[in-house]
């Protein structure tokens, strides 16, 4: 799966073909940098690292800097590797938006929002217990029973209790491009994605 | 330039309208598809309130037809809008008029703003 690194701009909806309006996400796709391509000889798997976003060269490590400086280019912020691109790519190419193409479906890689600590009505989906009234006092979102009683005498592991929700990585599959900007780096994809507006995604293809 | 208006502005760009706000009579050209075949259906009426802003911006627009009170929104930059013609201009003090839904006889008019 080859793919590119972006940020998540924000939503908006635009107007299709037949004149329908659909929400989309606006994305920052790339310029992304290729800093090393890894190959089974080498290192024992194929694939390519691409680097994306401005660092300052003071909060760089020296290790990533010697990366930076082979691939002739300037610190980056986010760096991801991707297996399977179709064409090869050398050392210090740039990648652009390009690669995508309009009406083609990708997929997104992004941190969800993080939500702190939830109870199972949020979490998981749990209904609750139903009703207000009828003796019900204090326990409307509660989990209810955990299990049986003397046997197991346990609570049996990956039980969904409460805790914290969100900020874990989300892949949205399947997400239509409905716009691509070549000038502005800009790629318009059906629907949401996971996170924040300037979040961090991967753009697989 | 701020991205997610640049990617409106393919949208919004070259459209215009007449100013019109809330309490105006407004009559909107809309293009109905019938298979291969499209038409264009006229419908007039007053302006409840506009809403959103920038490419989702929409308008409701209240009619009374065979006495029946009629309520349709229009994003004004659907494709499907042909154009926008504004009737005359209403007086009203509020931006949202929807005690006009309730009205009964003189008080469900909007006089009309001269000059």
């Amino acid at each position: 799966m080859s793919g590119l690194i972006g940020k998540k701009l924000g939503m908006t909806s635009i107007f299709d073909v037949n004149g329908k309006q659909v929400a989309c996400t606006v994305l920052e796709v790339g310029p992304c940098v290729v800093t090393q391509v890894k190959t089974s000889d080498k290192d024992g798997y194929s694939a390519v690292q691409i680097a994306y976003g401005d660092a300052k060269e003071k909060n760089t490590p020296a290790a990533l800097k010697g990366i930076y400086t082979k691939a002739n280019t300037t610190p980056k912020s986010k760096m991801a590797e991707f297996k399977g691109f179709e064409q090869t790519l050398a050392v210090g190419q740039t990648l652009t938006v390009d690669l995508f193409e309009v009406g083609e479906f990708v997929d997104v890689v992004g941190t969800s929002k993080g939500k702190g600590f939830q109870g199972v009505v949020k979490r998981h989906g749990f209904s609750g217990v139903g009703m207000q009234t009828h003796g019900q006092h204090n326990r409307l979102r509660a989990p209810g029973s955990l299990g049986a009683s003397s046997d197991p005498s346990r609570v049996f592991k990956g039980m969904r209790m409460a805790g914290r929700t969100g900020g874990t990585r989300v892949k949205k599959t399947n997400l239509e491009v409905l716009k691509i900007h070549k000038d502005q780096n800009l790629l318009v994809v059906k629907g949401a994605i996971p996170g924040h507006k300037g979040s961090i995604v991967l753009i697989e293809k | 330039m701020d991205a997610i208006k640049f990617v409106e502005q393919e949208f919004t760009e070259g459209k215009t309208f007449p100013a019109f706000n809330a309490g105006d009579t407004i009559n909107v050209h809309y293009k109905i598809r019938e298979g291969a075949k499209e038409r264009i259906q006229q419908y007039q009426g007053i302006v409840l309130q506009r809403r959103n802003s920038g490419l989702n911006e929409t308008i409701t627009v209240r009619k009374i037809s065979n006495g029946v009170g009629v309520e349709r929104i229009f994003p004004i930059y659907s494709l499907n809008i042909d154009k926008i013609e504004l009737i005359s201009r209403g007086k009203v003090r509020r931006a949202r008029l929807f005690y006009l839904r309730a009205a009964k006889g003189k008080n469900a008019k909007v006089k009309e703003k001269r000059g």
